[in-house]
């Protein structure tokens, strides 16, 4: 059984082992600074952890800023760390590519950089992979495009749900099912 | 006077492009290869062309309404996809799934990985040169396969079939029968399959030592499923992570030896004996009651996020789901073994000849629906 490993833990060994690069610990991840983040990921593979392989890379927009996710696993001892590290600019977001360390990176650096416009610094061949050069924004960002008919991205509630998060339904009584 | 010859002539480069439309791509996708002679110096890859956007369509809908889309991620294992992303809203939202649910969905991802597999090793053998013939025959179980999905659920393809909490039906009561049948006649046709392919000669010349990737460059590259256990690393998340009941069951972890494509294409084919396996287990074992949780019509997640992976037939597939309270995702990510997979691409391939490349492709095991999304 994969054991996730306890941010906490790993916090404490991290400010040790590379001063001043924790910024925040929760309870699902561990968050770095972004411009240690390739000494930390370096110490995270290097040191007893052995977390060697790169299982996931992904990208979340929280609006103000963007999340770098980075699930990190221990073939040998079997766990599983949640990394992640904060790009700040919102505009023009950028942090240090893993690329040296991992070459499972490569291309899913160039996905997060294709559909969420975060550059990688370091990357050696950052080029666009699913869309085409020249389109227009990166789609996966909250602010490109709502679905047709509604402004923002995601639905305000579930048809026929009661209370204030009512999804309207114009020109039509909302049909209540039959059960 | 003696002239001098060097031994290896070397010519101008050229550039070949195989693709996006060419029976050995399996699908949408475009190799870009720059040759010396024969041999390829530089390798590229040119995705997109079934680029349909899943992750941003999924934050417009409900986390019920997007398994659906699951289904087309990767069209050849749509009980795999089903599954890893019902399994991450799970754990984001809480919800223990009843015990005949978790065999159930046992039972149909085995299914999906022989049938899937059946397609991947069929495949493969045709890349090699043993054209069709093999492919025909591993058909046929598939065809059985796919029968019990649409006895099941209606669809034969993108099933639908898994839901949040659970199954979306008890299988109809012919469905036992067929499956019986199917594993009762299964080790003779494994064996058939074997007699056909193992030792033929033309899969044997045209893969052994071909698409070579080692241990450590494998863990390094991310690659999973039948490409990680080829190049000898015995790591399948059923026994290293089991999700739904696969502490309970008995199987084993095939694993090849040199990491080229022929222990790969042998890795997949002792995986259907131990998928047989697992099976009659399952058949044997099946617990009766629901098979569907009570889940909330109106599901709201809590705030949070949720990382499930399961072993589908190409690899480590996950679902990253985060939540913010509301009806829809927030963010929903597939971790696709297929895109992730082909990180090696280059260094299996580069220094080859282009006909290699052509079976380190197939036994990569690539579907483009789940590559592009």
């Amino acid at each position: 059984m994969t054991v996730p490993l306890d941010p906490q833990v790993v916090a404490d060994q991290l400010r040790a082992a590379v001063p001043g690069s924790v910024q925040h610990v929760d309870e699902w991840a561990l968050i770095v600074d972004p411009s240690q983040l390739v000494e930390v990921v370096r110490f995270l593979m290097g040191s007893g952890l052995d977390l060697s392989f790169l299982a996931s890379l992904t990208a979340v927009d929280r609006e103000s800023h963007f999340e770098l996710v980075y699930h990190l696993q221990s073939l040998d001892r079997n766990h599983l760390l949640t990394l992640k590290t904060i790009a700040n600019d919102h505009d023009t977001p950028c942090v240090p590519s893993l690329t040296g360390e991992y070459r499972g990176a490569h291309l899913q650096e160039r996905e997060v950089f294709d559909l969420m416009g975060i550059r990688f610094e370091g990357h050696p061949d950052l080029r666009r992979m699913f869309l085409w050069d020249g389109f227009p924004g990166y789609p996966l960002r909250k602010d490109f495009l709502g679905m047709p008919g509604t402004l923002n991205a995601g639905l305000p509630g579930f048809p026929h749900e009661s209370g204030e998060n009512r999804w309207p339904v114009p020109g039509s009584s909302p049909v209540i099912p039959q059960s | 006077m003696a002239i001098e010859t060097p031994k290896r002539v070397h010519s101008e480069p050229v550039v070949v492009n195989i693709g996006p439309q060419h029976p050995s791509t399996h699908g949408v996708f475009r190799l870009k290869a720059t040759l010396d002679g024969e041999i390829i110096q530089d390798v590229d890859m040119l995705i997109g062309y079934l680029h349909r956007s899943m992750e941003k369509l999924a934050e417009e809908r409900t986390f019920t309404q997007n398994i659906p889309f699951t289904d087309r991620i990767d069209y050849l294992a749509a009980m795999s996809n089903n599954l890893s992303y019902c399994l991450a809203v799970e754990k984001l939202a809480g919800i223990e799934v009843p015990p005949r649910g978790q065999w159930l969905r046992v039972l149909f991802a085995e299914l999906q990985r022989i049938a899937s597999h059946a397609m991947a090793n069929g495949t493969f053998v045709n890349d090699c040169g043993a054209w069709q013939t093999p492919l025909m025959y591993m058909f046929r179980e598939r065809e059985k396969i796919l029968d019990l999905f649409e006895m099941t659920c209606g669809a034969r393809l993108t099933t639908n079939y898994m839901r949040i909490g659970g199954v979306a039906f008890d299988p109809p009561p012919e469905l036992w029968p067929a499956l019986y049948n199917l594993l009762d006649e299964m080790p003779e046709r494994l064996e058939e399959y074997a007699a056909l392919t193992v030792d033929n000669e033309i899969v044997l010349a045209r893969s052994k030592g071909v698409g070579v990737i080692s241990a450590e460059a494998a863990v390094n590259a991310s690659l999973s499923g039948p490409l990680l256990r080829g190049s000898g690393v015995p790591w399948d998340l059923r026994k290293a992570d089991p999700y739904c009941v696969y502490d309970q069951l008995d199987f084993d972890i095939p694993v090849g030896r040199d990491g080229d494509c022929y222990d790969r294409f042998r890795v997949r084919l002792e995986e259907v004996h131990q998928s047989v396996r697992i099976l009659n287990q399952v058949v044997e074992r099946i617990p009766g009651g629901p098979w569907q949780a009570e889940v909330p019509l109106h599901l709201r997640p809590a705030v949070g996020e949720a990382y499930a992976r399961i072993e589908s037939p190409r690899g480590e597939l996950g679902f990253y789901v985060v939540s913010d309270g509301g009806p829809t995702p927030w963010r929903f990510h597939c971790r696709a073994p297929s895109l992730i997979n082909l990180s090696a691409l280059k260094e299996m391939t580069v220094g080859r000849s282009l006909a290699d490349a052509i079976v380190t492709l197939g036994s990569i095991d690539i579907v483009v629906g789940e590559i592009d999304r």
